[in-house]
């Protein structure tokens, strides 16, 4: 079991909400203040370092045009973690391949930061959420085929060694491709790629890619889960290993519940921060034509995912563990086991106004009582007992879904 | 369990005027057009609303032509082919259109998006056609680069876009007031606007230098209120054909066949008679 520290490094020093129409694409950034940000940068930085002391790992990832994540260059805010720590696994989840023009780059900046800490990258590619569409200027159709062929045209350049080769596919194109650096990790750096619904998880599975789940809760992990296991089963003869799945959920723990709560509450800013109107997250061709409808309609918040759900509720869905020690302990345990078990647990450690004394207060009282006893449970158990047990369990949908998941998990 | 609760959503119309649609198939995959009228042949291109070939306007006009009126592929319900990526494939999908259904010497009417193809395809062979009319077209950019000729329609919210698009507002749908099944076909239509029209948007960079090939007779019809493309983009637009002729239609938006059916066939019998 591996346990991933990640923020989204937000901006939060925002108008009152409703002053401004959306969070995203269209929000002016005369919100942005430079010294602000460059208070935030750093802090940021010195989060991801103080994960490492307490033994975690480190993830971060990018989004454009938005204050919920102040990072529109993954690898830029990781090639300084690189540099600035020693021990951590560096996950970026991830780059959004099916919106980048130039696979050949993200190969040879992953490269680049894979040889700088001496083999500690992990690389993940995402589609994107839909609220990218406009920053990038790409449409979002057909953007899972475009992003398996920016993969495969990356994957191609971190494993020749013997001179040039072309790639010509049908959306990235490249005659002469020889990239230096190479990965120091051989064949290639480890890959993830997030799964949104069942229809995703074959190709994660066929490469034994790693598989990442974004807040997709009771409702649906094991409708995720379970399509890669079998996936998995069936194409290499062997169930997944643990290692192969890894869950997003926002954590927070406190000394006591008042204090967990506290903490929690003001984690939830991720979820409660993002406004965002129907059009920038219902780009042609992202969504299919139903749901498509219903955010036209105005039937579905904006971000697909209610605004107002109550900390109760979030954690009711296994989108938020927030308690004490024991009752985080065991919150992530029950959906462990419901979920057939997974070997990466991404901790959303901080957002929004948690400060730096909640942050630190969580990720060591995380690190020291609840990250050894995941670890026992994992070992306690094999991937085929752990899926075998999930299977026996009730499904469990403890609220509505309102396609809660579907933005959330590119 | 299916069963009765099957609804066929494809439905051949066979209708007043002799209204006839099939779907024929080509090389590069199936094409829905639908026929009404008979005279000299019209081929009206659709915008990114879909097919108007049920609309009262496409009735008036069958009244003098052979209406012809093809889907564009990924409208009202029909599907992308796999390579289709943009415009050009769509152009390209139409040469075949062209031959298979003997385009001879026709109208071309293109509206908005259909303008933009039509003005394509004219480009390419100006041959199969006797007078083109362009409808509230994009398909050009005529200002700078931070000129923002065309308005994006998916950067605004989908309401203000319809009102953006009808001078009488209370001709503009209530979005919130239709059917899903109805909604999802709009949602449908939208993907296909988008695969057409993403990037350039709206436009072909490359068109203006071809446009001179257009030698047929043109005329450009615009709502004197379309907040989409002003009537300054239609003139800019005009003025890079040769001879092209400008109307503008008051109290009419983006869709003047809509708002004032009686003057724009009024306007295009003018022109072709």
């Amino acid at each position: 079991m591996r346990t991933y520290w990640f923020t989204e490094d937000a901006y939060p020093d925002l108008p009152p909400q409703d002053e401004y129409e959306s969070i995203r694409v269209n929000l002016p950034n005369s919100n942005f203040d430079p010294k602000r940000g460059n208070e935030l940068y750093n802090w940021y930085l010195d989060l991801w370092c103080m994960a490492e002391s307490y033994g975690l790992d480190i993830m971060n990832n990018e989004h454009h045009q938005t204050a919920t994540c102040m990072v529109p260059a993954a690898p830029l805010m990781m090639s300084i973690l690189a540099r600035e720590t020693s021990k951590a696994r560096l996950l970026i989840l991830g780059n959004p391949i099916a919106n980048r023009r130039n696979p050949i780059r993200v190969a040879e900046e992953m490269a680049l930061i894979d040889v700088i800490s001496k083999g500690r990258l992990e690389c993940g590619f995402v589609r994107g959420v839909p609220y990218e569409a406009a920053p990038a200027n790409r449409t979002p159709l057909r953007g899972s085929q475009r992003l398996w062929e920016a993969h495969d045209m990356i994957m191609k350049a971190w494993t020749t060694h013997d001179g040039p080769f072309n790639y010509e596919g049908r959306w990235f194109h490249g005659r002469q491709i020889n990239i230096w650096p190479r990965p120091y990790q051989q064949p290639a750096p480890p890959v993830w790629v997030t799964m949104g619904g069942r229809s995703s998880t074959t190709p994660v599975a066929k490469h034994k890619h790693i598989g990442a789940v974004f807040l997709a809760g009771y409702p649906r992990i094991r409708e995720i889960y379970d399509g890669y296991r079998e996936d998995y089963l069936q194409m290499h003869g062997e169930h997944a290993p643990f290692d192969r799945l890894a869950y997003l959920g926002l954590v927070f723990v406190g000394e006591n519940e008042k204090k967990a709560r506290e903490g929690a509450e003001k984690l939830l800013w991720y979820m409660s921060a993002n406004k965002v109107p129907g059009y920038w997250s219902n780009p042609p061709g992202y969504h299919p034509p139903q749901i498509s409808a219903q955010i036209m309609k105005g039937a579905r918040g904006g971000a697909g995912i209610p605004l107002t759900a109550s900390l109760e509720d979030q954690m009711a869905r296994g989108n938020v563990f927030a308690g004490t020690p024991d009752q985080v302990y065991e919150q992530i345990k029950n959906f462990w086991e419901y979920s057939g078990g997974f070997g990466n647990m991404l901790m959303m450690g901080q957002a929004g106004f948690v400060t730096h004394e909640e942050t630190e207060t969580s990720m060591k009282l995380y690190s020291e009582e609840i990250f050894p006893r995941l670890r026992e449970l994992e070992a306690s158990t094999t991937p085929a007992e752990a899926w075998e047990k999930s299977k026996a369990m009730k499904q469990r949908d403890n609220v509505p879904l309102d396609g809660f998941a579907l933005e959330f998990v590119r | 369990m299916l069963g009765n609760g099957v609804i066929t959503l494809s439905k051949r119309r066979e209708e007043a005027m002799g209204a006839k649609t099939e779907t024929i198939t080509l090389p590069i995959g199936k094409c829905t057009v639908t026929r009404k009228g008979s005279g000299p042949q019209l081929l009206l291109l659709h915008g990114g609303g879909g097919s108007i070939a049920d609309h009262p306007v496409a009735d008036r006009l069958a009244e003098k032509f052979e209406v012809i009126a093809p889907t564009h592929p990924g409208f009202n319900g029909t599907k992308i082919p796999d390579h289709f990526d943009g415009m050009p494939e769509l152009v390209h999908f139409y040469l075949d259109i062209l031959d298979a259904l003997k385009i001879e010497n026709a109208v071309l009417l293109g509206i908005s998006m259909g303008g933009w193809l039509a003005a394509e395809l004219a480009s390419i062979n100006c041959s199969y056609f006797s007078k083109v009319i362009l409808v509230d077209a994009v398909g050009v950019k005529v200002g700078g680069p931070t000129d923002r000729d065309i308005m994006d329609v998916f950067g605004i919210p989908p309401d203000e876009a319809q009102k953006l698009m009808y001078h009488e507002q209370s001709n503009a749908p209530d979005l919130g007031s239709l059917s899903d099944e109805i909604l999802a076909g709009i949602a449908s239509n939208r993907i296909a606007l988008g695969l057409y029209t993403w990037e350039p948007y709206m436009h072909n960079p490359k068109l203006p230098q071809r446009l001179h090939r257009i030698t047929a007779p043109t005329l450009f019809i615009w709502g004197e209120s379309d907040g989409l493309v002003t009537t300054d983009y239609g003139k800019a637009y005009a003025a890079l054909i040769p001879g092209a002729r400008f109307v503008a239609i008051p109290e009419a938006g983006h869709s003047p066949y809509a708002e004032q059916t009686d003057r724009f066939v009024s306007e295009v019998l003018a022109f072709t008679d």
